[in-house]
């Protein structure tokens, strides 16, 4: 960020406050076109990895092997017809979709992209991104009720009960890695897993193989976070076979691609905080190695950590609304509990 | 603080939902996401079925009675062409029987693969719907060769077949087999025993055997609830006394006899016995004989009634028939064994939550076409 | 055990309400009186000889204006005994009314149902003897020989179809 104002002031703007100002907007511009064109290859990812798990090939016909299959879907949900239904609270309706987007988007200011690439790089970088993500509830809750369609409702409870219930183990399992480097910071937590086991960095530094309470809180994370994204075997608020679309079913056209837009950022938030937590973040896996600039290894890392949540969403039926909750309280929760307990005693003794 | 008021909310599982099988409204009255009663609305697709047979001859009823169960038309046409020819006191060549048994076993396998792959589809797991469809594609290749249609065949007349089988058709059948067998195992592993699928569907909407009896659930489901009844082994029609297979009934292995899970691993492992009777069959076909020499010229059954029972994939398929002496029939009835199946959901769909109605929706397996007719 | 048996142990105790019975080949059945078919129903279901567990199907007849007769067939068979009897019920086109045993064979609730949709009998002492198949308010009862279909269903036009002449 400071780089940008830097470059702003170069360009002639001299007043501080204008130059700050300037370069925020340039940031979030490029921010939300990172979204954009992100959303526009995980679909295409989605579509492909889904098409190949289930012995078929995906999108073939537009473009070669279909590369621009998003770009057409996303001309048809722009021309599509905006319906609002006659009964729905309209103020609420319309603003729903812009609610769930602000929880996701107000993540990626504090979001880091590489090594010196963070809009603002908190000392309390990982508790604002947990705060402000809890936002979403807002917007699902809003857009459930609003559509005035039974069905709609219960897909918002359902939802605001899960995405509540499931901050629990998210923020508990990155508390490890907050423990191991004795800081909220993201960059301190990814130059903390530069050395590792044995003293030897790369891979061996990242943070889920340094003790086995790491791992097991990199596998509750990785459950919670697909949870947190709505995503199956948690996708019970759009639970396409019971409710249509849930929470979503009266929106179309461009309101329901803000949803989308929102879920796919969702799950880069996800990966990207596994990445760096657990994944050692922009660290390269060879120890000692800096010809690859460090942001490629984020978003290669990040984006292993996309396919593995559409790999399950393709594999595992759906858990029901009482069962998530059960796995929720009843096993993540002590699970992630009982995981700092066992951190704090091996970095005390052991480590 | 004032009682908080509440009351129950009726809801609509309309006629345009992605998990009802087909056009069925089901009024459910909850009480928070637990459902207290459920209410189906049926007659979506009833297209007069029994009025249309009463101004109809007797072989001209079998694309009707295909076009009711149009997942198993085979079976369908087969229990129709069989109730008729018994009213006639007709025998058949032995080829004729041996190419039905093929045919009615393959189509059991097709339509229990569409029941397992939307079952999947109900509880969350998209991926066996297409695993399921792609074996089906190679059984509705098959029958294209024979017959040139793909869901609804006119094929298995009454007294006869409509065409031969084909050239290449008994090497295609057994690479279609030897196909398939191993694939069993590979359901088994994706759905049937993957512990999330057993969480929603092992103990949920349990069918006591007696209540099954009393409700007229027929089939898998009744198979499931633990009463050991198939009509091919314990009333023997066509030339079913002549193979060798098990008949499947519900266990406790998981969950419970009677719950939604042994529905739908009845149906997996009814599938694996289908194709031991169509391999048998292949063996043992005769190598010539004329399909349509038995086929009657006129058919003018004595006065008189029969009801006449045959194993759908569903369950029980029956036709009452009533005669007056003419070509046309007096009365056809089918009895459908979906609208039998169907009767039991609200006895054991309630006091469960919404997400496990559809489960158990799906388990019992309905095709709309044949409720309604 | 056959069909005369089952005749016998019925009209040893039941008598008169046993009308009729036929045992030929494609024929067989027995025919009973409407007033006391429920006990004969639940002696059906409960005796052990009998033990007639499983209402195999239920279809409504209609004889046409000619005979004027129209007819409820039940065809029962026992899980156990391994034994069928069908029993038919006669009454006259209009107002049939026979007693619904709808609680000693639950399939019979919508079996009723159905032939009370398409017939017009009247199953007394159903819970819930309402149209199954078509709409509520439809009119006309449309497996019955003389049914003419009704010009309009609220303000949609039902269109006649003229059956073709077959060759």
């Amino acid at each position: 960020m400071q780089g940008l104002i830097e470059l702003v002031q170069n360009l002639g703007v001299t007043a501080d406050w204008l130059a700050a100002t300037l370069a925020v907007i340039v940031y979030a511009v490029l921010v939300f076109l990172f979204l954009a064109l992100f959303a526009l290859f995980a679909v295409y990812l989605e579509r492909k990895v889904s098409g190949h798990i289930q012995d078929r090939l995906g999108p073939m016909r537009v473009g070669w092997h279909g590369i621009l299959q998003t770009i057409a879907d996303t001309v048809k949900l722009l021309t599509k017809e905006d319906i609002i239904p006659e009964n729905a609270d309209r103020p609420l309706f319309i603003l729903a979709p812009f609610v769930l987007f602000l929880g996701t988007y107000l993540v990626y200011a504090a979001l880091p992209f590489g090594p010196n690439a963070t809009a603002s790089n908190l000392n309390i970088g990982l508790f604002y991104i947990i705060a402000v993500s809890s936002l979403v509830v807002i917007g699902t809750i809003m857009a459930g009720y609003s559509s005035n369609n039974k069905w709609s409702l219960y897909g918002g409870m359902r939802s605001a009960a899960q995405i509540v219930s499931y901050e629990i183990p998210v923020g508990l399992s990155l508390l490890v890695g907050v423990m191991m480097a004795s800081s909220l910071n993201m960059s301190a937590i990814v130059i903390n897993q530069t050395t590792g086991i044995g003293g030897i960095g790369g891979f061996l530094g990242w943070n889920f193989i340094q003790n086995p309470f790491a791992f097991i809180a990199f596998v509750v994370y990785l459950v919670a976070g697909t949870a947190e994204a709505n995503r199956t075997p948690f996708d019970l608020p759009e639970s396409e076979s019971e409710l249509v679309a849930g929470a979503y079913t009266e929106y179309s056209g461009m309101r329901w691609a803000f949803f989308f837009l929102a879920e796919y950022a969702n799950m880069w938030i996800v990966a990207v905080l596994a990445t760096v937590v657990f994944l050692g973040g922009w660290n390269s896996p060879i120890p000692g190695e800096t010809f690859v600039p460090g942001w490629i290894w984020l978003f290669l890392k990040a984006l292993g950590v996309v396919f593995i949540q559409m790999w399950a969403r393709w594999t595992f039926p759906r858990l029901r609304v009482d069962q998530l909750m059960v796995t929720c309280w009843k096993y993540l929760t002590p699970i992630a509990f009982f995981n700092i307990l066992g951190v704090g005693f091996w970095m005390i003794f052991i480590g | 603080m004032p009682d908080i008021r509440t009351e129950e909310m009726v809801i609509n599982m309309g006629p345009q939902h992605p998990s009802t099988h087909g056009v069925l409204r089901l009024k459910l009255r909850t009480d928070g996401e637990i459902v207290t009663h459920i209410d189906p609305v049926l007659g979506y697709l009833h297209r007069c079925f029994e009025k249309h047979a009463e101004n109809l001859e007797y072989p001209q009823v079998v694309p009707f009675v295909d076009r009711c169960d149009y997942l198993a038309s085979m079976n369908n046409d087969h229990g129709y062409a069989m109730a008729v020819e018994k009213f006639l006191g007709i025998e058949l060549p032995e080829r004729v029987e041996y190419i039905r048994v093929i045919f009615a076993e393959l189509q059991r396998i097709a339509s229990h693969l569409v029941a397992l792959g939307t079952f999947g589809l109900d509880v969350g797991a998209f991926t066996p719907f297409l695993y399921c469809f792609r074996e089906r594609e190679m059984i509705l290749d098959l029958f294209e060769m024979t017959c040139g249609a793909r869901l609804l065949y006119n094929y298995i007349w009454v007294g006869g077949l409509s065409h031969d089988i084909p050239e290449g058709f008994v090497e295609k059948a057994y690479e279609f087999l030897d196909h398939f067998e191993p694939k069993i195992k590979e359901y088994n592993d994706l759905l049937s025993y993957n512990k999330i699928f057993i969480e929603r569907t092992a103990d949920v909407g349990t069918l006591p055997a007696d209540v099954a009896i009393s409700y007229g659930a027929t089939g898998p489901v009744l198979r499931a609830s633990g009463v050991d009844w198939d009509l091919r082994r314990d009333e023997p029609y066509s030339i079913y006394d002549r193979f060798d297979w098990d008949v499947v009934v519900g266990n406790d292995d998981v969950g419970s006899v009677g719950d939604c899970w042994n529905r739908y691993y009845v149906r997996v492992a009814e599938m694996e016995e289908s194709a031991k009777i169509v391999r048998q069959a292949l063996d043992q076909l005769p190598v010539d004989g004329d399909v349509k020499e038995a086929i009657p010229r006129k058919i003018r059954p004595d006065k008189g009634d029969l009801y006449f029972r045959s194993e759908n994939p569903r369950g029980e398929l029956g036709f009452y028939l009533v005669s007056d002496g003419s070509p046309k029939p007096m009365r056809v009835k089918m009895r459908s064994p979906a609208l039998a199946n169907l009767g039991v959901i609200d006895e054991i769909g309630s006091g469960w939550l919404i997400a496990d109605v559809v489960a158990i929706l799906g388990s019992l397996d309905i095709v709309l076409g044949e409720i309604d007719r | 055990m056959t069909s005369q048996e089952i005749y016998d142990i019925l009209v040893s105790q039941f008598g008169d309400s046993i009308l009729e019975f036929s045992d030929e080949p494609l024929a067989e059945y027995i025919i009973v009186d409407s007033k006391d078919w429920y006990p004969i129903a639940q002696f059906l279901h409960d005796d052990e000889r009998l033990v007639f567990d499983s209402l195999m199907n239920l279809s409504g007849v209609d004889f046409g204006k000619k005979a004027d007769q129209m007819e409820v067939v039940y065809n029962l068979f026992s899980m156990s005994h391994r034994h069928k009897i069908n029993i038919k019920i006669q009454g006259p086109r209009e107002d049939f009314v026979v007693p619904s045993v709808e609680s000693v064979w639950r399939m019979a609730d919508w079996f009723e149902r159905e032939t009370f949709d398409m017939y017009g009998i009247i199953f007394e002492g159903h819970r819930n003897l309402k149209r199954l198949l078509l709409p509520d308010d439809w009119e006309g009862f449309p497996l019955k020989k003389d049914y003419e279909v009704q010009e309009y269903y609220h303000g949609i036009r039902v269109p006649k179809v003229k059956p073709k002449k077959l060759n």
